[in-house]
């Protein structure tokens, strides 16, 4: 019987990530789609950033920041007594800034598309701005909504080399599926590497495959 | 391309190919290379042939050896892959040798620490995390996790463990300070360190399974000569000499 511990954790760090990044993620995404703010550019290169960077880079850091000497590491550990690295809670940081384009750029790009007028007309009806970004905004952009959860859910299971470098492989806190499959194929434990392998496999393409039909089916409307 | 510089290209291959027909490729495991850049740097001064290194985890060239890379001489951190090689016949028969013994180190570089007995924290289990490479893959991370089973410690320490993906990483784990204590490599204490060490203690060789690291000729090198050379170069007091230096004790 495989161990499916490693696959489920990684699930939760998933769930857990995908939450906050549409919670955090849609206001950030929606002030980077209405603001003419000259720091526009700025916070959208920033919030791009992880695509591009290895995550040697991002593992590099977070390993200090987050570490016992670091600026949010330290202040955890007062707090806590714990050190973040080497915990889930470290993990659900490192995913967050690992996919955090992930979840924002579509949400923007759903916001962008917005008709003005819609927005106008809830306004001139009495709505507060808070309360059109709620009955206008969001429903009209669900098709965002679901592609960021997709990505920034699918994008955080894949996360391998961020949780390498600060995650320290302790079972059922940072073991995710990834560093699993990698333990099972360095000690040539070839049928466990394939069983954790072909599961995510077939999760990615049924996921992916949903969301592009969701898409095709929403378009054809 | 213009048919000059296509003929200047295929005289430059040519003359590489017969000037330098003899030279030499080693697999070497991540935790050598240092110690065996300066050992190649020794055998060129002496033979005049040229190496080159390529170093990985010692599980990771070993199945790039298996399918057929083309090294001459792998230089593994552990004596299970190079036994391995020899019995599928992808490394010479009976060329294995063991041509260092490492040593397993506790050390901090906690400032906490300084001056304390790293054993005495370990017992007291008065620290947070304790890096080790990881047991199923790093001849040092099972050699740690044996030390610690020997001492009674391990029940206890477990859950406070950080499993580095390797000895490097472990390393990494506690020059960060993300990890209190850490079960290291002593070549990696005789190295370059970035900080300094508040603690360390030897932990006896008695106490864990020998850290052999054995060598062999492979099978499919087109250099065997070159590749012998070094095999008897690697048993020479010079580099014995740089062995014991680097923290590795060296076979009678």
């Amino acid at each position: 019987m495989m161990d499916f511990g490693p696959l489920w954790l990684s699930a939760q760090l998933a769930l857990v990530t995908t939450a906050i990044l549409i919670i955090l993620g849609a206001p950030l995404a929606w002030w980077l789609s209405q603001t003419r703010s000259r720091w526009q550019p700025v916070v959208q290169a920033i919030v791009a950033m992880p695509i591009v960077l290895p995550p040697t880079v991002l593992g590099f850091y977070l390993l200090i920041v987050l570490g016992p000497n670091g600026a949010i590491g330290s202040w955890w550990v007062k707090l806590t007594g714990d050190t973040l690295t080497f915990s889930f809670t470290g993990l659900v940081i490192a995913s967050c800034i690992y996919s955090l384009p992930f979840a924002v750029q579509p949400m923007q790009n759903a916001f962008e598309s917005l008709s003005k007028r819609n927005l106008e007309a809830a306004w001139t009806l009495g709505a507060s701005k808070l309360d059109a970004f709620f009955s206008v905004a969001v429903p009209l952009s669900i098709r965002g909504f679901v592609s960021a959860i997709v990505l920034a859910f699918a994008h955080t299971l894949g996360e391998f080399g961020v949780v390498l470098m600060v995650g320290g492989n302790i079972p059922g806190e940072t073991r995710v599926v990834s560093i699993a499959i990698y333990d099972h194929v360095e000690t040539l434990d070839y049928a466990s590497a394939h069983q954790l392998s072909l599961a995510l496999i077939v999760f990615a393409f049924v996921t992916l495959f949903s969301m592009f039909l969701i898409n095709r089916r929403w378009q054809a409307r | 391309m213009s048919p000059l510089r296509t003929g200047f290209l295929f005289a430059a291959l040519v003359s590489t190919n017969s000037f330098a027909d003899e030279n030499l490729t080693i697999a070497v495991a991540s935790n050598f290379q240092a110690t065996v850049n300066e050992i190649a740097a020794e055998f060129m001064a002496v033979t005049k042939i040229p190496v080159r290194i390529s170093s990985g985890s010692t599980g990771k060239l070993y199945a790039q050896i298996v399918n057929g890379a083309p090294y001459d001489v792998f230089l593994a951190a552990d004596s299970a892959r190079p036994k391995l090689l020899e019995e599928a016949g992808a490394a010479v028969k009976g060329s294995r040798i063991t041509y260092a013994t490492g040593a397993l180190v506790l050390w901090s570089a906690d400032s906490a620490l300084k001056n304390k007995d790293c054993l005495a924290v370990l017992k007291s289990g008065s620290y947070r995390r304790l890096a080790i490479a990881n047991p199923l893959t790093a001849p040092y991370g099972l050699a740690a996790k044996e030390f610690l089973q020997a001492a009674g410690l391990f029940d206890e320490a477990e859950n406070r463990i950080a499993y580095g993906e390797n000895i490097s990483q472990a390393l990494q784990f506690v020059v960060t300070g993300n990890a209190t204590l850490g079960l290291i490599a002593m070549s990696q204490v005789k190295g370059r360190l970035p900080v300094t060490a508040s603690c360390s203690w030897n932990v006896p060789s008695t106490m864990h399974s020998a850290l052999d690291q054995q060598a062999v000729l492979l099978s499919g090198s087109d250099n065997a000569d070159a590749a012998r050379k070094f095999m008897n170069f690697l048993q020479t007091t010079q580099v014995a000499m740089i062995l014991e230096h680097r923290g590795y004790t060296v076979p009678e």
